[in-house]
């Protein structure tokens, strides 16, 4: 098979004594979606940070695209093609839609020290946020200010801005968290038409949506793997039952 | 960005043919005032760069105006004027680099810390320039003949005719309007911007967001020099109070009182201040109380800036 769009090897992060991610080593390819489930506290979010920068690991190494990128910063490995999305809505909300994309695709020119032509003529940049705003389901609350969205609208919004990057790898912390079931299912729909072209990594309590979506589960609990596979072998571990899926409704 | 309102395109407009046929009808002492009331609105435009678009609030910003100033004075001849081009590019480029140097080290801060360090810088430099014996200490140095503007011996004009200098200020503050505008529309300006509204998410979204800061800082330190090149070449006279922290204060009571982040607000509020103080002035000794009482009640009234009171159309 070809080489993975994201690899890590023994990742971990210890919070003075607290191993908050532990040994945690997994990979995923284009076209791939690699679901990571596990009960509050189990390190999911700290994994997602240590992926993207926002936290630097303290033991292990990250891959992307068959480089390492362990320890960059985040705005290095952004730059490298990996676009996360926030569990907290993190997003402009003064801001109109658009420009919220328009933003994302701005970060992908060389550099933003342009200090004479205005933004609103950089065609390319204009398009690609028109693209992304379009495919998150958007394009019709363009011009509306971010503040002024819905819950589900500002998650659709989270996902376009990481769309607008262009990104081969896309972490995703919680994209459902907190939506009605009609939103959610249009999110699930959403993040289906993306596997084909991206490397997704997804966060994510919602069983049912990440057993319809994922090809590959990773189960953790208190920061280390407990079982990975796809999603037929974690259904019949009997370790995952006890642990997790088990007190749940399954 | 959003476009500016119509009413405040039609002040503009008004404000600038205004000021351009003042110097037709007005006496001698209006025009030198108009001139500094202009100097300080290309001054309070600059730092409005930083605490009203970047949200970089900056209580040092006398520092690189000082500077130029003091450039000025000390690149000028006993017996003749400086060369314009050149002072002027030494004055801004001198305060550009202080301005660097201060950056580098302030923008790691944010916030309080911000407001703290940038005031800490500007008061080293003020005790500097206050015990240097070679710079005139506390009396500060005469400029004895203005800068000329001699091309091929033609000279377009002569700053020594206060009408002449009106001109070129006035001039010069459009220069810096329109130098700001089309900073703000462009991809530079959008991400300073975004990164007064979220500075974390520009990083996540890959934007190295202290250079661009510290770019920010810069332009408008370069900025504030040729505004302080201005008030030195006006006034023919530095000192270190150009320096101080009170000038750094009043400077942010002008753009606070004229409205922060709007284009026109700065101006406002230069213009606003100087005239009030010249009013209160002639009416009571006072005048600072009164001041500063209207500077409370403006703020509590109209929170946004004498700008707000002209964006009728925009909000209901």
């Amino acid at each position: 098979m070809a080489e993975p769009a994201l690899r890590t090897q023994g990742l971990q992060k210890h919070f003075g004594g607290l191993a908050a991610v532990n040994d945690v080593s997994l990979e995923c390819h284009v076209g791939q979606l690699h679901a990571v489930i596990g009960p509050n506290g189990a390190g999911k979010t700290t994994l997602i940070n240590l992926l993207s920068g926002d936290l630097a690991p303290t033991g292990g190494r990250v891959e992307l695209l068959g480089r390492e990128v362990t320890g960059l910063a985040a705005h290095r490995i952004s730059q490298l093609g990996v676009g996360r999305s926030y569990q907290r809505t993190n997003i402009f909300m003064k801001f109109t839609a658009f420009e919220n994309c328009r933003l994302a695709a701005q970060a992908r020119l060389p550099s933003s020290m342009r200090f004479v032509r205005p933004a609103a003529r950089y065609r390319e940049v204009n398009e690609a946020a028109a693209r992304a705003l379009a495919l998150a389901g958007l394009g019709a609350r363009s011009d509306t200010v971010a503040a002024e969205l819905s819950h589900g609208e500002r998650r659709q919004l989270e996902v376009a801005m990481t769309l607008a990057t262009s990104p081969k790898v896309l972490l995703l912390d919680e994209p459902l968290a907190g939506m009605g079931a009609e939103e959610s299912a249009r999110m699930v729909g959403l993040l289906r038409t993306l596997v084909s072209g991206h490397a997704m990594l997804l966060v994510e309590h919602d069983m049912d949506a990440v057993f319809a979506l994922a090809d590959r589960l990773t189960v953790m609990v208190s920061g280390t793997v407990l079982a990975s596979g796809t999603p037929e072998q974690i259904r019949a571990n009997a370790e995952v039952q006890e642990a997790y899926l088990g007190e749940g409704d399954e | 960005m959003d476009r500016q309102p119509r009413s405040l395109q039609v002040l503009l407009i008004a404000g600038v043919i205004a000021l351009a046929a003042f110097p037709l009808v007005g006496e001698k002492f209006y025009i030198q005032f108009i001139t500094k009331i202009m100097i300080l609105a290309m001054f309070a435009m600059s730092l409005d760069l930083l605490v009203g678009y970047t949200g970089l609030v900056s209580l040092g910003h006398a520092l690189p105006f000082g500077l130029a100033a003091y450039a000025l004075m000390f690149v000028s001849p006993e017996a003749e004027g400086a060369g314009l081009g050149w002072s002027l590019a030494a004055a801004a480029g001198v305060a550009a680099l202080a301005s660097l140097v201060v950056g580098l080290l302030v923008l790691r801060t944010s916030g309080i810390y911000f407001i703290m360090v940038t005031l800490a810088f500007g008061q080293m430099a003020y005790y500097y320039v206050h015990d240097s014996k070679y710079l005139g200490g506390s009396d500060g140095k005469y400029i004895y003949v203005r800068p000329v503007l001699e091309i091929f011996g033609w000279k377009p004009f002569d700053l020594e005719n206060h009408t002449h200098f009106y001109y070129v200020a006035l001039a010069l503050m459009a220069f810096v309007y329109l130098t700001i505008r089309v900073l703000l529309a462009s991809p530079f300006g959008r991400v300073i911007a975004a990164i007064k509204e979220n500075e974390h998410r520009m990083r996540m979204l890959g934007f190295a967001t202290f250079r661009y800061k510290l770019v920010c800082f810069v332009l408008a330190g370069a900025l504030a020099g040729l505004a302080g090149w201005l008030a030195a070449a006006h006034d023919g006279l530095v000192n270190p109070e150009m320096l101080s922290w009170h000038q750094s204060g009043q400077l942010l009571m002008m753009v606070i009182l004229g409205g922060m982040g709007t284009p026109a607000g700065p101006v406002l509020g230069a213009a606003a201040l100087k005239l009030l103080e010249l009013g209160f002035q002639g009416w009571t000794k006072h005048w600072q109380l009164l001041l500063g009482g209207f500077i409370v009640l403006s703020v509590l009234l109209i929170p946004r800036g004498l700008a707000q009171l002209f964006e009728w159309k925009r909000r209901g």
